[in-house]
């Protein structure tokens, strides 16, 4: 193992909160009804393909991809389709959903739903981008971006370095930990698909050192893989941006405007890559994830694998309920996360967490003028001045936004965390992204 | 010591002289020269530099105006110094000016702290176009009013405010010259600006929201809910997606009060609908 990496510039250390460790993760079970929303990536909706009435099996092709940038959806219970129409999402927006009543548990013949670990890579790389294809996988980390477009790189292109993402530097959040400790080999099985898709012959696996089980898991099965690395990374929020786990990996920095695969990396989440393990080796689209149920309000903390379109209340009803504590429920982790309006919400393939936080942790104080301590322009990962970005937002300077790099926020919150005089500056940050993407 | 003084009285004004000189030689050899017409068009102006006319600020308007011909000056217009304004600039470079009528911004919105209670609680910056990305809205109206005043921070000519008791922001007939700033600032292009009608009456829906009758009902007591009944008082009104819109050339003093009074849900606004009556 080599030494501890971590990124150049910025950073934080929040409280790591990390209760559900140790809790393995649990079926959820099935709920009465689940709502499968069409749009689970960036890009355009899928095309519904049942009708009210319609039987579908769990893994069932529901709707699918409409051009490039979108992904298949597939049902992930077995029963009737009862409703096709718009439902209130977690921000209170209205989605186009598939509400499927829950009957029985009857899978797709085609799913192999047996334990055992294959290893052995059946398919040409063709092959397996279009299975990663019908499968509906997209990137877990939380952006949504459809994988396959990942995958199929041009050749010139060919990347060096293949990083997955194991990092999880957002506190509470668990569900990846977990992962890489009871699915380890899986994971590096993935790695191996994506290496022969690719035509590469290493991969590294980028773990926190909080996460002490995972790396000693991983460290040992990967000397059994040949060009599987693991490397440790120092405990930093945020770790786990895709540019900053490719500055600490590789020393290399992405230039603004550009992809991780022009400066020759592909990273993927760990999530993602057990999501292609599966849908390559036992033909399971991606319907299920593991989702963290955390957060200092919640009596009964734990790791769920929890089935796509499950109502975020019947998970939360699973593990103490909302209680008077609550305050807020956040959707996603709590730096990046945003609370909730409607908490009967479908968890999607994005959602990695789901938090019940009390008034301790949500509390806002008012906002004081700024002390010129220049915080926010040394923690800041992207090498942004936050405090410049907020005065001409606030004094309507939309000029000055394109010199300071706004474009560039990856809106990782660390200015705002460490603000003494409590400015939200990241959401001058969003809202000076806004304003200079409408002057163009 | 007097001499002192003296040589340094002739030294500055040694330099000074030979300043003067350069000065004089380079404001000959770079001078710019300007039609002195653009000056005295640009001071007829309001001089709000609003850009509302279309052009970069009132020198680069009255620098079209000077430029232009008979025909493309009926183009120009200032909305913001109104027909009076282009009367003097008219007469003052000898064209006829085109006759507009004089319009306003109105805001298509009636989501109000009464119509729209608060359901949803929001922390953060006051500020309508990061809500607008963040969430719903706390109303729970998904095109209804945000109701934290981007739209009074943007009007240069202190034409619209928050009422108070009202929640939404409220504009002052008198003082809005239409130059469409309110337009361009509102996340959710509530304001339109229409013509301000024969002695101001006007009448417009006051709602933008596309859902069906029912969902739009349960957020706010005064929505639009496609009801097809203002159709048939005037075929020329149109309803699309659940949403009425009357255009501008249905008259309100004809049909305004009918309007208004046949809306089931109040969505149909006429600023002075008894008109008619007298």
């Amino acid at each position: 193992m080599s030494a501890i990496k971590t990124f150049s510039i910025g950073g934080i250390h929040p409280d790591k909160h990390k209760i559900t460790t140790d809790s393995p993760i649990r079926e959820a079970g099935l709920p009465e009804y689940v709502y499968i929303p069409v749009k689970q990536h960036i890009g355009a909706p899928a095309k519904i393909l049942v009708q009210k009435g319609d039987k579908v099996k769990v893994g069932t092709l529901i709707a699918d991809a409409d051009g490039i940038v979108s992904a298949d959806v597939h049902s992930s219970v077995s029963g009737e389709v009862t409703k096709v129409e718009d439902i209130e999402g977690e921000f209170g927006w209205l989605e186009t959903m598939i509400t499927v009543k829950v009957e029985g548990d009857e899978f797709e013949p085609s799913i192999d739903r047996s334990q055992d670990v294959s290893k052995d890579i059946p398919y040409t790389a063709g092959e397996i981008v279009q299975i990663i294809r019908e499968a509906g996988i997209v990137g877990m980390g939380g952006a949504g971006y459809p994988t396959p477009i990942k995958e199929t790189v041009p050749f010139e292109k060919k990347p060096d370095f293949l990083i997955l993402n194991g990092i999880e530097c957002e506190p509470f959040l668990t569900a990846d930990d977990r992962l890489m400790v009871e699915r380890a080999e899986q994971i590096i099985i993935g790695a191996k698909i994506i290496n022969k898709v690719l035509g590469i012959q290493n991969a590294i696996i980028a773990i926190d050192e909080n996460k002490p089980n995972a790396i000693e898991t991983l460290t040992n099965i990967s000397r059994r893989y040949v060009g599987v690395n693991v490397q440790v990374c120092a405990t930093k929020y945020p770790q786990g941006g895709e540019k900053q786990l490719i500055q600490a990996i590789t020393g290399r920095e992405v230039p603004p405007g550009k992809l991780p695969l022009d400066v020759g990396c592909l990273v993927q989440n760990v999530g993602t890559v057990y999501a292609i393990y599966e849908a390559v080796m036992k033909h399971k689209p991606l319907f299920e994830r593991v989702v963290t149920v955390s957060g200092d309000a919640c009596a009964k903390p734990g790791n769920y694998l929890v089935r796509v379109g499950t109502p975020a209340s019947f998970l939360i009803e699973q593990c103490g309920g909302i209680t008077e504590d609550v305050d807020q429920v956040v959707f996603g982790g709590p730096m990046m996360g945003t609370s909730a309006v409607n908490i009967n919400a479908p968890i999607t393939k994005l959602t990695s967490g789901i938090l019940l936080l009390s008034k301790e942790l949500t509390r806002h104080p008012a906002e004081t003028a700024c002390i010129r301590c220049g915080k926010c322009v040394d923690v800041c990962p992207m090498g942004l001045r936050p405090f410049a970005i907020a005065c001409s937002v606030r004094d309507g300077f939309y000029d000055e936004l394109k010199p300071l790099h706004v474009a560039d926020c990856i809106e990782c919150g660390c200015c705002s965390y460490i603000c003494p005089a409590k400015i939200p500056l990241l959401d001058y940050c969003k809202l000076g992204k806004y304003e200079l993407k409408k002057s163009k | 010591m007097d001499n002192l003084i003296l040589l340094n009285i002739i030294i500055l004004g040694l330099i000074a002289l030979i300043a003067a000189i350069v000065l004089y030689f380079v404001s000959k050899k770079f001078s710019v020269s300007e039609d002195p017409r653009i000056d005295q068009t640009e001071a007829l102006l309001p001089g709000a530099n609003c850009g509302a006319c279309g052009k970069a600020g009132c020198h680069d308007f009255a620098t079209s105006c000077v430029k232009a011909d008979a025909k493309s000056f009926s183009n120009l217009y200032c909305p913001v110094g109104g027909a009076k304004v282009m009367e003097k600039v008219a007469t003052f470079l000898g064209f006829t000016a085109a006759q507009r009528e004089p319009t306003v911004a109105v805001l298509r919105c009636q989501g109000t702290c009464q119509n729209a209670p608060e359901k949803i609680n929001y922390i953060g910056i006051k500020s309508c176009r990061l809500a607008n990305k963040t969430f719903i809205g706390r109303s729970g109206c998904p095109t209804g009013c945000l109701r934290f005043g981007d739209c009074v921070s943007v009007c240069k000519f202190g034409a619209l405010h928050i009422d108070e008791k009202l929640g939404i922001p409220v504009v002052d007939e008198d003082k809005c010259t239409s130059c469409g700033a309110c337009v361009n600032m509102c996340p959710r292009q509530l304001f339109e600006i229409r013509p301000k009608g024969t002695n101001g009456n006007r009448v417009y829906v006051a709602c933008r929201n596309t859902q069906k009758g029912a969902q739009a009902r349960k957020n706010c007591t005064a929505a639009c809910i496609g009801c097809m009944k203002c159709t048939k008082i005037n075929p020329e009104i149109k309803v699309e997606n659940n949403l009425s819109y009357i255009p501008t050339t249905v008259s309100a003093d004809e049909f305004g009060a009918e309007l208004v009074k046949n809306c089931p849900t109040g969505a149909i606004v006429c600023t002075k609908p008894s008109v008619k009556d007298k």
